[in-house]
């Protein structure tokens, strides 16, 4: 579905001064001089302070917790466990349940007699200094009977009652739950399975396992909430992407009335997903403040953050694709196994689903299946990180189009040119049934080669091979594609999620002419009091200075689906495009009005009101301030210009890029060096240029640092070896480049103004275009994968698989080895090319 | 407790504070100075770095009691007049931050960067930004706020940008 041409090229038209502006942050005034409103700055009257008790075991029993010790020391004023707020407390939420049979444990917010992840709490302390409850949570006792905990998602698939281990024993099974979708059945294409034996016959299939490595969002600020019970309202602060969610559902878990319920999300210190999240740590503060009746702030340390706020990835990926010996791809298949972690999470479930839609990428694949099995562990919850379950299908298909170029010996942009939708054929309709409206991977190609210089680091390349250069060169490509702005409500629906996807906006005319814009998409480091502003300057024809954007608050944006999946532009800029225009027609009648003119003799430019052929107009702060006196009106009408505006989106949008890597590896010391690294995408419409690339820039980063250092690790008893910032490896300013962006416009047709996300494009192109650029440096050592992250060890390992002296891979010494990280490596070098294809 | 007496953005405070109060703490709770930050508890993010004696310090790794008798700059104290930093200003200029969480510190430790090495080298840039951390930006505009306050980018546009 497409919005109609006339909205575009007004949204477009010449009075677009605003939009397409590099102007500087509004936002920026306050964090730049440190006067910022974080939830932990916030101290109020009599406010009480928490710290938790954590399990250090993956999976145990508590068999003795004695809190006397803790409850008699300094200022303590309770200290509460699972049995005293069971009844209370309830089970968190999962807001997506992808099957109606989908296996779900209850999720205490403090565990009742038994702990599933190292890092659940067992006890909550309050006191009147943050210091005294920490000093106190030392004081608890507790007893654990260690039970075996449930590690690897592959063995948790495998497992049932009679054998292996089970997160929740209860349970009788680690599976979640399984979700497929077969284009056959779907009738969107051919059998994938025919594809596939068909190339076997006559083609070529290529078929590898790959692992999406855990991850941790890792925002920069910890989460904190304050609660302040005030009569008969909760106000609540959190530091979270999501008021409007978290208001919803402490409603309807609490059994409190929305009406009695304001949460406040003020300046928040980066999501990535991290923080879409319905927290045991939210629901202990709001329990304490009621029960004790005074406002009580928790915020977390960084270790407890890493150890519990919820993790990203962790996948494990069996990809298969089939194709004509002429490099026509025929076929595409994916089964995945995804870890949730103990418990299913508020999307946690949903997550890979995200991707199914998507995996197919810009290519023309006939025929498709996806099949994942989601699976619970006794480690940390997992959901949404940046990107979503985008980066993970990504991944795979841009990593498996390398692999079938190096079987075919064609150039992996070849491959890629050959089977990719070209410009002429948009709007397409892809295996899994999605139309992208607009696209141009020829452009951004084209684009992307010249900036990077493809020809002559190829040839490079070349002479680096054939003399056997120690530092090799290697060349990575990732053409990716993404689905934005999250989502139709009907789609939504369809997928079993518990919620719409549409997006409000306010828009307020002051008597002064100035400008108040409420937005129910809650930023959080995006910029939206930026780009809102140049929206609705353009729009009603206002000064930039003269439009405030509030969020963040369900006082004041009252409704709202907040931020994450790069929809606040796509769906929330929607919403404020119609807000504005219903603010022009009810000003259109009053101007027409004191014009003493006709409505159809007006139009509206500029931000005035002009009457056709006269000098005679209004600008519209004037028909504001005559609203407001409402001295003169016509018959019933409404004195006020004030709109509100809810939009659903049609459809998606679909962003694309072409992003290059080249990366040099010492084949000595399997170290890598990062050369150049460049990309071109085409995100529709940009509002703010330097917004857009700075969002760039950050999910490259992210991305770049899945591919080569990030990694959450547990040992093999299941605790997080990487739990701070000395063992989780967030990547510093040393650690990478200046990067060259650039961009494409092909303007999306489902909503007005044409914009596509950016939000999470840097983090799913960048993770494939680096390992793409890792393994084609490696190519002459017959290394077809490294797996993530690539360092320097596993690097020069998959170089000496070959030798034999490391293949069987003794395991690395410390308690830092990954869980089955060497057989892993091994296990998809040791064959080279010559296993890759079955 | 201890008595300790702190010069800190231009005012002088005494305060008693416990032995083992860190500085950040300190700053944040007993003098209400929230625009230095905490972003972990292993010295390794620097969010909240500020200037001790003029020179750049993580504030997570001095003990109040240290700070005795010390001056202590914090990004509240940057700004005069009404006259941001010209450090502040190439933040916001290059779009060198985005939630803002680590930008107090990330600004306090590029001043602290220039006024060693007034005409860094990119790299020197990057690795004597090492200890700060960023989520958002990728550091990209962060390298560039450091070289337009150093003078090194053209004052027109600070950013070099290749939109079409």
């Amino acid at each position: 579905m497409t919005v109609t041409e006339d909205r575009q090229s007004e949204a477009t038209g010449q009075t677009a001064k605003e939009v397409g502006r590099d102007r500087r942050r509004k936002e920026d005034q306050r964090l730049i001089t440190g006067r910022t409103r974080w939830t932990d700055n916030i101290t109020l009257p009599g406010m009480l302070h928490i710290a938790m008790v954590r399990s250090p075991y993956a999976h145990a029993r508590i068999t003795h917790l004695d809190t006397s010790e803790a409850k008699a020391a300094t200022n303590v004023v309770a200290v509460l466990t699972g049995q005293d707020v069971k009844e209370e407390q309830g089970s968190l939420p999962n807001a997506w349940p992808i099957k109606a049979d989908q296996v779900a444990p209850d999720h205490p917010s403090v565990a009742v007699d038994r702990v599933s992840f190292a890092g659940e709490i067992v006890a909550v302390v309050i006191a009147r200094s943050a210091a005294e409850a920490r000093d106190a949570a030392e004081l608890v006792d507790v007893d654990y009977e260690e039970l075996p905990a449930a590690l690897d998602l592959r063995e948790a698939a495998a497992a049932d009652a009679d054998q292996g281990v089970l997160a929740h024993p209860e349970l009788g099974t680690n599976k979640s739950a399984y979700w497929s979708f077969d284009s056959a059945e779907a009738g969107t294409g051919s059998s994938v399975d025919n594809a596939i034996a068909a190339a076997r016959a006559d083609g070529v299939v290529v078929e590898r396992e790959y692992r999406q490595q855990r991850l941790i969002p890792a925002f920069m600020e910890p989460r904190s909430v304050v609660v302040d019970p005030t009569g008969e309202q909760l106000t609540v602060w959190s530091a979270t992407q999501i008021p409007h969610i978290l208001r919803f559902l402490f409603a309807a878990v609490l059994g409190i009335s929305e009406s009695k319920l304001r949460v406040i999300a003020p300046d928040v210190g980066g999501g990535f997903g991290g923080k879409l999240q319905i927290t045991p740590e939210e629901f202990i503060t709001i329990l304490s403040a009621r029960r004790l009746g005074k406002p009580v702030k928790y915020t977390e340390t960084r270790s407890e953050s890493l150890m519990a706020a919820h993790h990203g990835r962790d996948q494990w990926q069996k990809i298969t694709v089939s194709a004509t010996k002429d490099g026509t791809v025929t076929g595409l298949k994916l089964d995945l196994i995804a870890d949730l972690g103990a418990y299913v999470a508020i999307m946690g479930g949903g997550v890979p689903v995200l991707g199914a839609f998507i995996a197919n990428a810009i290519y023309k694949f006939p025929a498709y299946q996806f099949n994942v099995q989601t699976v619970l562990t006794n480690k940390t919850w997992v959901d949404a990180y940046r990107g979503a379950g985008r980066p993970e299908v990504t991944f795979a298909v841009e990593r498996i189009m390398d692999e079938l170029a190096d079987e075919l010996g064609m150039d992996p942009l070849e491959l890629r040119r050959k089977n990719w939708i070209t410009k002429d054929e948009f709007p397409f309709t892809t295996v899994t049934g999605l139309t992208y409206d607009t696209g141009d991977y020829e452009a951004a190609t084209a684009k992307a080669t010249e900036m990077f210089g493809y020809d002559e680091l190829r040839a490079e390349q070349k002479r680096r091979r054939e003399a056997k250069d120690p530092v090799q060169l290697g060349i990575g490509i990732s053409t990716f594609t993404e689905m934005c702005g999250l989502a139709p409500s009907r789609v939504l629906g369809t997928l079993n999620y518990g919620a719409g996807g549409w997006e409000s906006a306010s828009v307020r005319m002051l008597p002064t002419g100035k400008v108040e814009v409420l937005t129910g998409s809650t930023p959080h480091g995006q910029g939206h009091e930026t780009a809102w502003s140049q929206i609705v300057a353009d729009r009603l024809g206002v000064a930039y200075e003269d439009v405030e954007v509030l969020h963040g608050d369900t006082a004041i944006a009252h409704k709202g689906m907040d931020t994450y999946g790069s929809r606040s532009l796509t769906v929330g800029g929607e919403a404020l495009v119609l807000a504005a225009d219903k603010v022009i027609e009810k000003a259109r009648p009053i101007a027409a009005h004191l014009l003493e003119a006709s409505v159809d003799d007006l139009e509206f430019t500029g931000g005035r009101f002009n009457v056709k052929g006269t000098d005679k107009g209004l600008a519209i702060g004037e028909v504001a301030l005559a609203t407001f006196a409402a001295h003169n009106l016509p018959d019933g009408v409404e004195p006020t210009l004030d709109s509100d505006a809810t939009y659903d989106p049609i459809d998606f949008s679909y962003p694309h890029g072409t992003h290059l890597c080249a990366m040099e590896v010492d084949t000595e010391t399997g170290g890598l060096t990062m050369r150049k690294y460049v990309c071109v995408d085409d995100i529709g419409t940009i509002v703010n240029p330097l917004i857009v690339e700075g969002q760039v820039h950050g999910g490259l980063v992210q991305g770049i640092a899945q591919a080569l250092w990030e990694e959450a690790v547990h040992d093999d008893a299941g605790t997080l070896v990487s739990a701070s910032f000395v063992d989780y490896l967030v990547p510093t300013a040393a650690d990478t480049i200046s990067f060259e962006t650039a961009n494409t416009v092909s303007p999306s047709t489902t909503n007005t103004l044409g914009t596509k996300g950016v939000g999470e494009a840097g983090a799913i192109a960048s993770t494939p275009a680096v390992v793409n650029a890792v393994v084609d440096a490696l190519r002459p050592f017959g290394v077809n994968d490294v797996r993530m992250p690539c360092t320097p060890e596993r690097v020069w390992k998959a170089i000496h698989a070959r030798d034999g002296a490391e293949s069987g891979g003794a395991p690395t010494e410390g308690a830092a080895a990954p869980h089955f990280d060497e057989q892993d490596t091994a296990d998809r070098t040791a064959g080279g090319t010559d296993g890759s294809v079955l | 407790m201890t008595r300790i007496t702190v010069t800190g953005d231009g005012a002088t405070d005494s305060d008693d504070v416990e032995p083992r109060t860190l500085l950040v703490h300190y700053l944040r709770e007993q003098l209400g100075k929230t625009g230095t930050v905490v972003g972990c508890d292993t010295s390794n993010c620097g969010a909240c770095t500020v200037h001790l004696g003029g020179r750049s310090e993580k504030s997570c790794n001095v003990l109040a009691v240290q700070a005795d008798g010390a001056v202590v700059t914090t990004v509240e104290g940057l700004a005069h007049d009404g006259e941001l930093h010209p450090v502040q200003e190439a933040f916001r200029e290059c779009h060198a931050l985005q939630c803002g969480y680590c930008t107090t510190g990330m600004i306090m430790q590029s001043i602290d960067l220039l006024n060693d090495n007034p005409s860094p080298s990119e790299d020197e840039i990057r690795s004597g930004l090492e200890g700060n951390l960023c989520r958002c930006t990728g550091y990209h505009n962060i390298v560039k706020a450091v070289q337009s306050a150093a003078g090194q980018l053209p004052s027109t546009d600070a950013l070099e940008r290749s939109n079409s």
